[in-house]
C-alpha cells in the first residue's frame, strides 16, 4: 500500500491539458527541427560542382559499336585534399534523336576521366551526360556533351591486325603452294605418326576380339575446328571398321555432331562397299551435360568393354575420366586434342596421343591423298616463319636486357605487341 | 548437290569469318553467321531428343541387357521435358503477374529448378569429385621410374607437388631468405614459368598452324570428309 502511494503523483487538470498539448505538438516540432537542420546543412554545404568539357571520340578500328567519352573532373574532385567530395561519376547515354538518358556505367575511382562504351547498336547518334556523385549520395548538375551527338563510324580495316594479315597470307600461300606441287605430282615426304599408324591396328584388334569400337568426338559442337578434325578422322576409322566388319559406336554430346557423324559413317560404309552394314544407331545423341556424357561413356565402357577407344576432339575435365576407364578395361586407346591442358592426362592413360598439330594432320595423313599431304608441308613452312620470328624476338630481348638499350626494348615490345599481338 | 550446297555454305561462312577479323564492316555478317549456327543447333535439339527416345524405346522393347537403365533415362527425360515445357510450379513474372506461364522456366520455386538443384547439381558434383581418384591412379602409373625419362618426370612431379602445397614451404622455408629460387615453391615457379610454358607454347604454335591448314582444307574443299565425302 505504501509503495503504491509513493508513485501516485497528483496533478492538476491544467497540467494534464498542457501535457496533452505538448504530446500533440511534438511531431510537428520534430519536423520543424529537421527542416531547420536541413536548411542549415544546405546553407553550409554548397551543391556538388559538375564535371566539364564532355567530349565524345570515335575509337580507332571501330566496328560501329564503340564510343569513348572524356570529361574534365569536377572542381570538388581533389583526392587527398580538403574539400574532396566526389565518389564516382555516373555516365548516362541517350539516342540524340530521342533524348531519354539511361545509366551506362559509373567508372571508379573518381579520378578516371574517360569511359569506353561498347556494344552500342549501330547507326545511331549518341549524346552523353556525366553526373558527379558524392559520398553522401548528393549529385551534381549533369554536364552534357554536344547536343548533336556522335554516330560511331565503321572503319574499313582493323589496323591492330596489320601484321597478322600478311603473316596469315604468307602461311596460306605456302599451304596452297604445296597443295599445287602435290597436284603436279611432286612426292612429299611425311614422317610417320605412331598414333595414326595404330588406328588400323586398334580396329583390327576390336575385330579379332569381337568387341565394339568406341569413338568419342569431344564435347563441343560442329563450329569448333577440333570437332571437325575429329569427324574427318572418323571417316577413315569408319571405313576401316566397315572393311573389317567391326562394330563402331559414336555417342555424341551435341545433336549436330551426331548428324555429321551419321553422314560421315554412311559415306564411309558406302566407300567400303558395305552400305548394308550401316545403320543410324551407330551414332546417337546422349546429352549436352558434360558429366552426364562422361557418366554414360564410362558406364558404356565398363558394360560393353570396347576393344578400341578413340578420343578425338575437344576435351576438358572429362579427358582423364574417359582415358582411365578405358585403361582399366584394357582397351587400346588413341587420343588427340588441341587442348594443351588435357594432353598430359591422355599421355598418361592412353596408348597413343596425337599432340596438337598431329591431331590436325591426322585426316591428311590417313587419307594419303597428295593434296592433303601438301597442307602438312605448308604447315612446316609456317613453322619456319614462326621459328624465325622466335629467334629474332629472343635475340632482341636478350640484347635489350644486356645492353639496357631503350630502342632495343622498344623493338622487342613492337614485335611482341604489334607483330605478334593485336595492340 | 547433297555435298555441294553444304560445302558452299561452309566456304562462304568460313570466308566471312576470316575476313571479318580484319574488316570491321563485316562484323554484322559474322554475327549473323554465328546466329544462324545457334538457330541450327537449337533445331538440332529436336533430332537429339528423337535420337534419345528412339534408341531407349528400342532397348526397352527389345529387353536388351540394361534395359532398366533405358527406362529410367526415358522417365527422367520425359519428366524434365514436360515440367520444363509446361513450367510446372513456376510463378508468373513480376512484370506480368496476371499472365500465366510468363515466368522463366528456371525460376526459383519451379519444379524444373528443383529438379536441377536437387538432382543434376549433386550428381554432376559427384562425378567431378571422382576426378581426384582418377588423377591419383593416373599419376601412380605415369610416375613409375622405369627409365631415365620417367625418372625425370617423377622428380619434376615430386617438386611440383611439394612446391604447390604447404609442405614445400615448410621443408625449405628456412633458407627462403637466402636462396628464394632454390626453395620448392621457387623451383616450382621456375619449372612452371620456364620449362612448362616453353613446351606449351611450342604445342600452341603447332596447333595454330594446324588450325590454319585444316581451315584452308575445308574452305578450299580439299577435305570433305566432315561432310561424308572423301577428299577433293
Amino acid at each position: 500500500m505504501e509503495t503504491s502511494k509513493r508513485f501516485n503523483v497528483r496533478t492538476s487538470p491544467c497540467m494534464r491539458l498542457a501535457a496533452v498539448c505538448v504530446l500533440l505538438l511534438m511531431p510537428a516540432m520534430v519536423c520543424a527541427q529537421d527542416a531547420a537542420d536541413q536548411q542549415a546543412a544546405d546553407i553550409d554545404v554548397p551543391p556538388l560542382a559538375p564535371p566539364s568539357n564532355v567530349r565524345i571520340e570515335i575509337p580507332p578500328n571501330n566496328d560501329g559499336t564503340q564510343l569513348k567519352v572524356f570529361w574534365n573532373l569536377s572542381p570538388d574532385d581533389r583526392p587527398g585534399e580538403p574539400g574532396h567530395r566526389v565518389k564516382e561519376y555516373r555516365i548516362e547515354r541517350a539516342d540524340a534523336a530521342i533524348g531519354e538518358f539511361a545509366s551506362v556505367g559509373n567508372p571508379q575511382p573518381s579520378t578516371v576521366m574517360e569511359f569506353h562504351d561498347r556494344k552500342l547498336p549501330r547507326g545511331v547518334s549518341y549524346v552523353y551526360r556525366i553526373i558527379a556523385v558524392a559520398e553522401d549520395g548528393a549529385r551534381s548538375q549533369p554536364a552534357m556533351s554536344d547536343a548533336a551527338g556522335v554516330r560511331p563510324t565503321i572503319h574499313l580495316f582493323d589496323t591492330r591486325r596489320a601484321w597478322f594479315l600478311p603473316l596469315t597470307l604468307l602461311v596460306c600461300f605456302w599451304i596452297v603452294y604445296f597443295v599445287y606441287l602435290a597436284r603436279k605430282g611432286v612426292q612429299l615426304k611425311i614422317r610417320k605418326i605412331a598414333g595414326l599408324e595404330a588406328v588400323d591396328e586398334a580396329v583390327g584388334r576390336a575385330t579379332e576380339m569381337g568387341r565394339p569400337i568406341l569413338f568419342v568426338p569431344g564435347i563441343q559442337d560442329m563450329n569448333q575446328i577440333q570437332t571437325v578434325a575429329g569427324i574427318t578422322i572418323l571417316a577413315h576409322i569408319g571405313r576401316t571398321a566397315a572393311e573389317y566388319d567391326a562394330k563402331i559406336e559414336v555417342p555424341t554430346s551435341r545433336s549436330l555432331v551426331m548428324t555429321a557423324a551419321r553422314e560421315t559413317l554412311e559415306s564411309a560404309y558406302l566407300a567400303a562397299g558395305r552400305p548394308d552394314a550401316y545403320h543410324d544407331d551407330m551414332s546417337y545423341y546422349v546429352t549436352d551435360e558434360q558429366f552426364g556424357y562422361v557418366a554414360y561413356l564410362t558406364g558404356y565402357m565398363v558394360r560393353q568393354k570396347p576393344a578400341a577407344c578413340f578420343y578425338l576432339g575437344a576435351f576438358f575435365a572429362e579427358s582423364l575420366m574417359l582415358a582411365e576407364t578405358g585403361n582399366s578395361i584394357g582397351a587400346i586407346q588413341v587420343a588427340g586434342t588441341a587442348e594443351p591442358a588435357q594432353l598430359p592426362f591422355f599421355v598418361a592413360a592412353c596408348d597413343y596421343t596425337l599432340i596438337g598439330e598431329e591431331f590436325f594432320a591426322a585426316s591428311a595423313y590417313l587419307s594419303g591423298e597428295p593434296e592433303q599431304l601438301g597442307t602438312l608441308k605448308g604447315q612446316d613452312a609456317g613453322k619456319i616463319i614462326g621459328a624465325i620470328l622466335l629467334v629474332i624476338g629472343c635475340a632482341l630481348a636478350t640484347a635489350a636486357s644486356v645492353t639496357g638499350s631503350e630502342q632495343l626494348a622498344a623493338a622487342t615490345n613492337y614485335l611482341r605487341f604489334n607483330v605478334l599481338g593485336s595492340e | 548437290m547433297k555435298r555441294t550446297i553444304p560445302l558452299f555454305i561452309a566456304a562462304v561462312a568460313g570466308y566471312v569469318m576470316v575476313i571479318a577479323i580484319f574488316v570491321p564492316r563485316l562484323t554484322d555478317w559474322r554475327e549473323d553467321a554465328e546466329l544462324w549456327f545457334n538457330i541450327l543447333a537449337a533445331v538440332a535439339f529436336v533430332l537429339g531428343g528423337a535420337s534419345i527416345l528412339g534408341m531407349h524405346l528400342k532397348r526397352v522393347s527389345d529387353r536388351r541387357a540394361g534395359w532398366g537403365y533405358s527406362l529410367v533415362t526415358l522417365g527422367a527425360f520425359l519428366t524434365t521435358l514436360i515440367v520444363g515445357l509446361l513450367k510446372v510450379g513456376v510463378p508468373p513474372s513480376p512484370d506480368h503477374p496476371t499472365v500465366a506461364w510468363s515466368g522463366a522456366y528456371e525460376t526459383e520455386g519451379g519444379v524444373f529448378k528443383w529438379i536441377f538443384d536437387n538432382s543434376i547439381l549433386p550428381i554432376t558434383a559427384t562425378m567431378f569429385a571422382m576426378l581426384a581418384f582418377y588423377v591419383a591412379s593416373a599419376a601412380f602409373r605415369a610416375f613409375r621410374a622405369k627409365n631415365l625419362e620417367a625418372g625425370l618426370l617423377l622428380g619434376t612431379a615430386f617438386i611440383i607437388l611439394l612446391g604447390r602445397s604447404y609442405a614445400g614451404t615448410m621443408l625449405t622455408g628456412w633458407y627462403a631468405d637466402a636462396y628464394p629460387r632454390l626453395t620448392l615453391p621457387g623451383l616450382t615457379d621456375i619449372i612452371m614459368g620456364v620449362f612448362n610454358t616453353a613446351g606449351q607454347r611450342a604445342i600452341m604454335i603447332g596447333i595454330a598452324l594446324g588450325v590454319v591448314a585444316t581451315s584452308l582444307k575445308i574452305l578450299l574443299g580439299i577435305d570433305r570428309s566432315y561432310l561424308g565425302g572423301r577428299g577433293s
